[in-house]
């Protein structure tokens, strides 16, 4: 089978298995945030947590139980990043510094899994599986909860309750992302992924040199790292490293993961908005734009340009030969389309246009499918400022889902689609003012100009995904990433809870035939065109000083 | 039934074989020369700081200017010139819309300011006082050739009223005092007989004050599309904000640092200007369209609502049928003669002046031959929209003689009251009257003997009126185009279950009120507002005030009671109830036209980043070349192209606002497509056609070609 052939047939595969599991996967997720009972397990977690489980929260209730979670979080994972010396299973490695230590416990915390540090030689066991795989699950599963309260707020009326975050984010994690992730480690391990404790071994090779052969509860972080859109990886070269991801039958695994839920909540989003239509809809948006940059990648990375690239064949620099340059991209755009931001190559070693469309992806907005629970909810805003400016060419008040889009909507919907740019543009622009923050670039040129904006685009979508060549670990990165992925997370999260309690609290609107129709292929159309225009005007000057300088010199 | 009282025919729907559209209003190039010294006048920062995106480009002209004494170049002369420019175009925008409404005003303002008052005091007396003293509550006196000094309720006389000043329309009116004819506007002149008229308004709140406010703008504010749509805008004009600010460290970091004049001229191109410019003067321009046709709404959040409108509730007399509804026929009940019938329907209806009472009393009179009473003595009851019955009690020598005409339910309940029973036969008659979509009137008498114990007869049913409704020819086409746009429209009427559903039929109505009473009305309107759905109605009786209150909007008849006016929240001059139509169609006109600007402004931008980022960077970065796809001649004349090309294009569109888009009733997706295409895809390629065009000019000016 030629090389071609088969990377075809590998990613209609994975296209064949999310399509298959989209449906079943997205009415058992529909099912896990309207079901009335709740486990056992969940009973016996909520009497010891002493959590009502009854309780109803109001939007900004639901958004302070979220936000303190989420700093607590960060606050022990801080500590135990801080304290790993003490802590079994450290193997002599000390404690890490402050401004990294803060800057990884925000990032693990915010589904980012931004990495300034290299997991083999920086981190013990310890810390790895109860503190960075703890937050691979919570991260994800507030995530998801936001979207499940959004919906609530679509289809409830007349009140701000959104339901309980509590019971929200245990049932993500007791009913999805644990049972999942069990399995397909069990699966992982067999197909090759690490899982032991045992000590780095140092070997001799056979050219004499030595090499030090890691260890460490690899499978059980992996499959989460994936499912949950997480990204970070246990080694440096994360989904490049062979411990990591030792085949072809792992990467594929590994994608097939990471597009698995935020494939799917479409499917449930429609389920309870009560219009499977209405998901379809938002689900072709997310696979168009995701096939568009399949596409995309795929082609500039075979039309190489440049003596080298064209003697070697394809852009083959950085990547794995064992994957090749289909499913290396295939990998790449999906990891930056879904906010997971694991590599299996170096995006650096994308050719210019390559790696703009990578970063492009990630300027979306993490939409295309986006991360579990983000992914469709900064779609919905998209689409409610799609169908502000549509419905209002219909001549009618614009709805959506017979919620109004008024002046208060609109304030909650334009401060989103302002949060994220802002992250991005003033924290490059303030980098590129800071000499020791412009010293920490590798390259020069247009490339290096790549190497910032895509480190901050990267923090303030909560992708974590690194361009290399840019040095991170420096105090300035550490704690300016560290804020803007704080910011870039939790921002947009509470317009979007206050956003679903005042969609709640409106009665319904029911559709007609002088509402706008938000199912067909019409306003698929506008709504894709919403999203690149509204990503390419904010970032086209630094995409054409960065990647399209490169790519068109 | 209580049928509306209208003063004129209602002109029929244009039968012409286009379908119908909203028309245009006029817009004159010259209008634009006029409004330029206000357009100045507005250049003051107090004034553009109320609109975000103009006032960053009056920020940046500033910025442009400061520049040039500083540092001069002929370039940035030319971009100064061209940013102020901008400003000057949107500012004209604003003032040619509320020009228009001003010319109207003073005509207003003159019939109003030169008015004399002949002022009555409590004893009777007649003192001269300016109209513009007069108070609520005061008395005045109009005889022929007087203009009525204030709006006010005639409480004695009755008078023909020419009302042009207000509606345009020449042919007078009849007003005259009890019932719901008895409102007058100030401004109209009274033609004939003398009329006493209780002021209904304080000075500088009359009608006449509120249309001067209304047409002229001062009293516009910003309806609730129109604000979510202002933040929309805002938020984007910071987010370009932004991508100035990163790119000059950008272009630093690049070595390629941009002038001050040159990011300015960017962010200027970037900011949703055209939208931006023109969104206050749509507004306007919406309202002023509704005052050309005699629709005087009392807040632009009542415009838009009609837009939004999902149910429409239309009396069926006058808008979906002629009003003068015909007796055409007598069918007696068994055993009554048909002259007796006559002769009670007759005396009945003397006193009724409805073009229904009135055809009834010609029908008896010429046909039967009936002959009013000579020797009686006669006491009228007026119908009421509760008991849906009229008629007259008659004092002879031999006792009372009650007749009662009206509604069939509401007599045979009148019948049954007093012991009597309805004929099976006229039960029938009934019935297939109202099946042919006719109206049946019962006729129906009960007689008291006077004397000691007087124990009167029980009430019988003497006979059944056939009143015949002509439905208008082409309404049944204007409701089918109403569903295609979401509207179901809702046929109100007094008549009977059957009169109404053959009525409702023939006219292709979606649904129908019968036997409505102002009760029912409410009830129907809350429960249509329950499920969401906005409802619009007219009205003009005070009975119908509780129900326009109610509706989202609520079109009072302008020769309908101070009641109904002050309820509903527009009113119509002509007193047509098909004008709630034309208003639905111009609240929708008013949000497409916004968002199809809208989508253009966006567009735009696209072509703007093609002139002038290549223009910004080929220097440093040769292959940006590429992205010139305009060709356009230099950096200098690109940057300059793309914002006069950016200030252009308001002037351009200065008409399309005023007018408004076409709008063609269709369902949404089609209206959609048409729209995206238009404004869409025609917003993304005017730009570079039009930028291109001003490059071949721009690019002959010596130092920028």
């Amino acid at each position: 089978m030629s090389p071609a052939v088969s990377a075809a047939l590998e990613i209609a595969l994975v296209i064949a298995v999310l399509a298959g599991l989209h449906v079943p996967l997205g009415d058992y997720m529909a099912r896990i945030y309207t079901a009335k009972k709740d486990w056992r397990v969940e009973k016996g977690f909520y009497r010891v947590l002493r959590i009502d489980s009854a309780a109803d929260q109001r939007w900004y209730t639901y958004l302070i139980s979220l936000l303190s979670f989420s700093v607590i979080s960060i606050a022990l994972l801080w500590g135990l990043l801080a304290a790993q010396a003490h802590l079994p299973f450290d193997f002599g490695r000390s404690g890490m510094p402050k401004a990294q230590s803060f800057n990884t416990a925000v990032s693990f915390v915010t589904n980012t899994n931004w990495q300034s540090y290299s997991g083999e030689s920086a981190l013990g066991y310890t810390v790895q599986a109860i503190g960075l795989t703890v937050q691979n699950f919570l991260s994800g599963a507030v995530g998801m909860v936001v979207v499940a309260a959004l919906i609530r707020g679509l289809i409830r009326r007349h009140t701000d309750r959104l339901g309980n975050f509590w019971v929200d984010l245990t049932r993500t994690t007791f009913r999805l992302m644990l049972p999942v992730s069990i399995v397909i480690a069990l699966v992982m391990v067999a197909a090759g992924v690490i899982q032991n404790l045992s000590a780095p071994l140092d070997v001799t090779t056979l050219a004499g040199g030595t090499q030090t052969l890691p260890g460490g509860l690899v499978a059980s972080q992996e499959v989460i790292k994936q499912f949950g859109t997480n990204g970070g990886g246990y080694f440096n070269a994360n989904s490049g490293h062979p411990f990591e991801n030792p085949s072809q039958v792992t990467n594929l695994l590994a994608i097939v993961l990471m597009l698995a839920i935020p494939f799917s909540l479409p499917r449930t989003f429609g389920r309870m908005v009560g219009s499977i239509k209405q998901g379809v809809a938002i689900l072709i948006t997310m696979a168009t734009l995701w096939v568009g940059s399949l596409v995309t990648t795929m082609l500039v990375e075979e039309a190489h340009s440049g003596a080298a690239l064209q003697a070697a064949g394809a852009a083959m620099e950085g990547k794995e030969v064992r994957f090749g340059i289909p499913i290396s991209s295939l990998f790449e755009i999906s990891t930056t389309l879904t906010s997971t931001g694991a590599v299996d190559s170096t995006h650096s070693s994308f050719t210019g246009l390559g790696g703009g469309t990578l970063l492009l992806n990630m300027l979306l907005g993490e939409i295309a499918p986006g991360g579990t629970g983000s992914g469709l909810y900064g779609m919905l805003i998209l689409a409610m400022v799609a169908v502000f400016i549509a419905g209002l060419m219909v001549g009618r008040t614009p709805t959506y889902l017979g919620k109004r889009i008024g002046g208060e909507q609109m304030k909650y919907v334009a401060s989103y689609i302002l949060a994220t740019p802002a992250l991005v543009l003033l924290g490059t622009g303030i980098a590129l003012l800071v000499p020791t923050a412009k010293a920490s670039v590798l390259n020069t040129g247009p490339h290096s100009l790549t190497e910032i904006v895509y480190a901050f685009g990267s923090a303030a979508n909560n992708n974590g995904s690194a361009f290399a060549g840019l040095n991170a670990n420096t105090n300035f990165y550490n704690i300016a990433l560290g804020v803007v992925m704080f910011l870039g997370r939790f921002v947009p999260m509470a317009l979007v809870l206050a956003l679903a309690g005042s969609l709640g609290r409106q009665s319904f609107r029911p559709d007609d035939s002088g509402t706008l129709p938000t199912h067909k292929l019409q306003f698929i159309t506008i709504l894709i065109g919403v999203v690149v225009l509204v990503a390419a005007l904010t970032y086209l000057p630094a995409l054409a000083l960065g990647p399209i300088a490169e790519g068109s010199s | 039934m209580s049928a509306p009282v209208i003063n004129k025919v209602e002109p029929q729907p244009k039968s012409s074989g286009e379908p119908h559209r909203i028309g245009a209003g006029v817009f004159r190039p010259a209008s634009l020369i006029a409004a330029l010294p206000n357009a100045l006048k507005a250049l003051d920062p107090r004034v553009m700081w109320h609109n975000p995106v103009m006032f960053v480009v009056e920020i940046g002209a500033l910025l442009t200017t400061i520049t040039v004494m500083t540092d001069f170049s002929g370039f940035s002369v030319w971009i100064a010139v061209w940013l102020w420019l901008t400003v000057i175009f949107a500012n004209l925008a604003d003032s040619v819309a509320e020009g228009r409404g001003r010319a109207q005003a003073a005509s207003l303002r003159a019939g109003r300011d030169t008015a004399v008052a002949r002022k009555l005091d409590s004893t009777g007396v007649e003192t001269k006082v300016a109209a513009a003293e007069l108070h609520k509550g005061d008395l005045v006196v109009c005889e022929a050739n007087d203009t009525i000094p204030g709006d006010g309720e005639i409480i004695d006389g009755v008078a023909s009223v020419d009302e042009a000043a207000i509606t345009g329309e020449s042919a007078p009116v009849v007003r005259e005092s009890g019932g719901d004819r008895s409102s007058v506007t100030g401004g109209t002149r009274v033609l004939s007989d003398r009329i006493i008229i209780r002021i209904t308004a304080d000075p500088g709140k009359s009608f006449v004050d509120r249309m001067i406010a209304l047409v002229e703008g001062s009293v516009r504010s910003k309806t609730p599309n129109e604000i979510a749509l202002n933040i929309l805008l805002a938020s984007l004009t910071i987010v370009f904000l932004l991508v100035i600010m990163a790119l000059q460290p950008m272009a630093k970091f690049s070595g390629s640092t941009q002038s001050i004049v040159v990011l300015i001229s960017l962010l200027v191109c970037l900011i949703p200007t055209t939208i931006g410019a023109l969104v206050s003067a749509i507004g306007v321009a919406g309202m002023d369209r509704l005052v050309q046709r005699n629709v005087l709404a009392m807040s632009g959040r009542a415009v838009e609502a009609a837009g939004d409108v999902s149910t429409l509730l239309l009396d069926k007399t006058g808008t979906i049928t002629f009003g003068n509804r015909q007796a055409s026929d007598l069918i007696t009940a068994p055993g009554i003669d048909a002259g007796d019938l006559a002769t009670a329907a007759l005396k009945a209806s003397m006193a009724d002046e409805t073009p229904e009472g009135r055809s009834l009393v010609e029908l008896c009179e010429q046909r039967y031959g009936a002959k009013p009473p000579a020797d009686a003595r006669a006491e009228f009851i007026e119908f009421s929209a509760r008991t849906r019955m009229s008629g007259v009690d008659l004092t002879v020598p031999t006792g009372t003689q009650r007749i009662r005409k009206g509604a069939a339910s509401a007599v045979t309940a009148w019948v049954a009251e007093s012991g009597g029973k309805v004929s099976g036969e006229v039960n029938a008659a009934v019935d297939e009257i109202s099946s042919s979509g006719g109206t049946p009137l019962l006729v129906a008498e009960i007689f008291e003997p006077s004397g000691s114990a007087p124990r009167p007869t029980p009430g019988r049913v003497l006979g059944v009126v056939h009143l015949k409704d002509v439905v208008k020819p082409g309404i049944a086409e204007r409701f089918a185009e109403l569903r295609k746009m979401g509207i179901r429209t809702v046929m109100i009427t007094g008549d009977t279950e059957l009169t109404a559903k053959s009525i409702a039929a023939e006219a292709g109505v979606d649904d129908y009120l019968a036997e409505a009473t102002p009760e029912d009305k409410l009830a129907y309107i809350r429960k249509e507002q329950t499920g969401g759905r906005i409802v619009a109605m007219t009205g003009d009786g005070t009975n119908d005030a509780p129900a326009l209150a109610q509706a989202d909007v609520g079109v009072a008849m302008n020769s309908g009671t101070t009641a109904a006016k002050e309820a509903g929240n527009m009113v119509d001059l002509d007193s047509s109830p098909t004008k709630l139509i034309d208003i639905v169609e111009i609240g929708k006109q008013l949000l497409i036209t916004r968002g199809a600007l809208t989508t253009f402004s966006l567009a735009n931008d696209v072509a703007k980043y093609f002139a002038i980022l290549p223009a910004m960077f080929v220097g440093v970065f040769p292959g940006l070349k590429a992205l010139n796809i305009m060709k356009l001649s230099t950096p200098s004349s690109a940057v300059l192209s793309a914002v006069i090309f950016n200030a252009l294009i308001i002037v351009a569109l200065i008409p399309l606002s005023m007018r408004g888009v076409r709008y063609k009733p269709s369902s949404a997706a089609k209206l959609l497509s048409r729209n995206l295409w238009i404004y869409g895809i025609g917003g993304l390629i005017v730009p570079f056609i039009g930028i291109k065009l001003v490059d071949l000019v721009v690019s002959l000016i010596p130092g920028i070609g």
